[in-house]
């Protein structure tokens, strides 16, 4: 990678021109409904400006500060999922004609996107929803679609929230790879990491000055400061056998007492890809729309089957999710699901922590096993073999 | 069709008559041959679909669902008076005979039980349909699903995953609110936290709710008892889960008065 370069804050300004020129949907922090959301955004004025955000379990508040950076804040309850995986599309349709049901696929002609101030653990959960997606034999063609076009613009923390731990993750709070741009603010301007030549093409009528070592020690300082600020973590060592051996532990009842099976923790997490796929009939019945929503694992529908439901308790559900994001994601995807973004437990209605399920867990770890342990298996053995083709 | 009234304000029989261009469709689908909403035109049974709006309060309506049964092949009970006991299931908590002293000149023309109960109290139910009001588009699925011979489209799970499937910020978490959505099943599109305002739990619970955590949390310093009970004893107020939820937290209980 090249080295960094430094911008006017104003600049940012003509690249935000400069991609709604080119035709990009330029989607960035903005501040609606009491919160900082991802939106439409035409110009900097639209960034949340001096805004910062406090968070702890089940809490959440924005408020204007005294400050004048634009990006002095963590994370809202919107995930770039929601542009990446609508939470509603229709996929497909048929139609009852003379000659019989006529199928279409529904032609999706999403938007060029451009994400403004995608922060590092959301460049990992959007890697880890390419695995989901695209990476293995069947790839999502409506995923496919928008990913391929998204221009990332990353923003590096330089300040975390309570229920930040992207450190325990290993995802940041550094923005590594996976950007076309990566901005770092200071006080007098930014610093601008190139990640791709689509990038260094963006920028390339923008006034850029060289880094002197002031900046750059500055650049530093602040990313360090995020650093610092997060206290919260997650020991993640052998976290896929601790969890999976721990299946029948006692504390999932205790989980299941606060848990309220909402779905809230699944809809806000970045990585979470379940859905549901229905037909809408209309009323003559010869019209038929075929719907993918965004589900959850917490409903108990969702794990209903032939011979009933298979997660008919709210322990069951919790423990299911858990055990889905933390351990078995390994032999599914070769990483784990959970990024550290902590807004599972914000969004929590209930300021349910996963970090502090898994460490009660981990304390106490549970020897009266009556559920036979999961051996670690071959990728191959629970998913379909890479060069399968459906 | 039959659709039949029992205790209620018609508000779900109106959300039939407010399908208005669906309504023809349906009327080319389906005989509507007792409606009194719609005409006083009224055939006699059997039925294949009783749509049956509001709760159980009299003797006479006590016998009068037992005949609809009788003559019914499907029987769809519409609403939070008819799946729940509605809103006058409030008189569960008090004294009949001091309702008909304050409300009436002449108490003893009145005849009423001392209960609001739902249809399914009484008898067999094929589907309940939820919602103060019930979702038009909800009883057109129904209908649909009836004459298609298949499941109804009606999802169980909570008014948190529609709120989020809509963009909508959590306002229990971003502003403090007191919300029921977590415990409350979707089927209103999540209409109230989308205006600011906490869901009142019109549709009743979700699929196995738990109440009593998401009450303990809100009594940990956002809301009193006396702001929560009345909450929970809302349209649904007879439904058990919100009933049991706000007989444990409800403070004048014990002492016999209401709150």
């Amino acid at each position: 990678m090249e080295e960094p370069c430094l911008i006017e804050k104003s600049e940012l300004n003509r690249l935000i021109e400069r991609l709604i020129r080119e035709g990009f949907l330029v989607l960035g922090p903005r501040v609606e409904d009491s919160a900082i959301l991802y939106c439409e955004i035409q110009s900097m004025r639209d960034l949340p400006r001096g805004y910062r955000d406090t968070q702890e379990p089940g809490k959440y508040r924005v408020a204007e500060s005294n400050g004048e950076n634009y990006f002095e804040f963590n994370l809202g309850p919107h995930s770039w999922k929601q542009f990446l995986f609508p939470p509603k599309q229709s996929v497909s349709s048929c139609k009852k004609t003379d000659n019989g049901w006529e199928f279409t696929t529904n032609v999706d002609s999403p938007p060029k996107f451009a994400f403004l101030g995608v922060r590092a653990c959301e460049l990992a959960a959007i890697e880890v929803q390419d695995r989901v997606f695209l990476e293995g034999p069947f790839v999502d063609p409506v995923y496919q679609a928008r990913r391929e076009s998204t221009f990332i613009i990353a923003v590096n923390c330089t300040v975390a929230a309570s229920t930040c731990f992207c450190t325990s993750m290993g995802t940041g709070p550094k923005c590594k790879s996976a950007f076309d741009l990566a901005l770092t603010e200071l006080d007098d301007g930014f610093v601008v990491e190139v990640g791709t030549t689509r990038g260094r093409s963006m920028i390339s009528d923008l006034n850029i000055r060289k880094i002197d070592r002031e900046h750059a020690s500055d650049s530093q300082l602040l990313q360090q400061r995020a650093c610092d600020q997060i206290t919260k973590r997650m020991d993640t060592s052998g976290i896929r056998n601790l969890l999976l051996e721990n299946l029948d532990h006692p504390h999932w009842d205790d989980v299941a007492k606060r848990c309220l099976s909402c779905t809230n923790c699944t809809m806000v997490c970045p990585t979470c890809f379940c859905s549901s796929v229905t037909e809408v009939s209309n009323l003559s019945g010869d019209q038929i729309e075929r719907e993918r929503q965004w589900d959850s694992c917490f409903n108990v529908d969702f794990s209903y089957t032939a011979s009933g439901t298979v997660r008919d308790d709210v322990r069951s559900r919790y423990r299911q999710w858990l055990t889905h994001k933390l351990a078995s994601w390994h032999d599914q995807f070769d990483s784990s699901g959970c990024v550290g973004c902590g807004r599972c437990i914000t969004w929590c209605p209930v300021g349910i922590d996963l970090t502090a399920e898994v460490a009660a867990i981990r304390n106490t770890p549970f020897s009266n096993r009556t559920l036979p342990v999961i051996q670690p298996v071959s990728k191959a053995a629970c998913a379909f073999p890479k060069d399968f083709k459906p | 069709m039959g659709v039949f009234k029992f205790a209620s304000c018609d508000g779900c029989q109106l959300q039939l008559l407010s399908c208005e261009d669906e309504l023809l469709s349906i009327a080319d689908a389906i005989d509507i041959v007792h409606f009194l909403e719609a005409s006083s035109h009224v055939e006699p049974g059997p039925y294949d679909i009783a749509l049956v709006e509001g709760s159980i309060t009299t003797n006479v309506d006590r016998n009068r669902i037992l005949e609809v049964r009788k003559h019914s092949k499907y029987l769809v009970t519409i609403g939070a008076c008819a799946t729940a006991g509605g809103i006058q299931a409030l008189k569960n908590w008090g004294d009949r005979s001091d309702y008909l002293r304050a409300v009436y000149a002449r108490p003893e023309y009145i005849e009423t039980l001392s209960t609001s109960t739902a249809i399914a109290d009484h008898v067999k139910v094929d589907f309940e349909l939820r919602g103060c009001p019930i979702n038009r588009l909800q009883l057109i699925d129904v209908i649909l699903s009836l004459l298609a011979d298949r499941a109804p489209r009606t999802p169980r799970h909570s008014v948190c995953l529609d709120c989020k499937r809509r963009g909508t910020v959590c306002i229990a978490v971003a502003q403090d609110a007191v919300c029921l959505g977590p415990i409350t099943q979707a089927g209103c599109g999540a209409i109230c936290p989308a205006y600011q305002r906490g869901c009142y739990g019109c549709f009743g619970p979700a699929a196995q709710p738990n109440c009593d955590s998401l009450a303990d949390w809100y009594l940990a310093g956002r809301a009193t008892p006396v702001e929560l009970v009345p909450l929970l004893r809302n349209f649904n107020a007879n439904a058990p889960a919100f009933r049991e939820c706000g007989d444990r937290i409800d403070p004048f209980l014990d002492s016999g008065g209401t709150t």
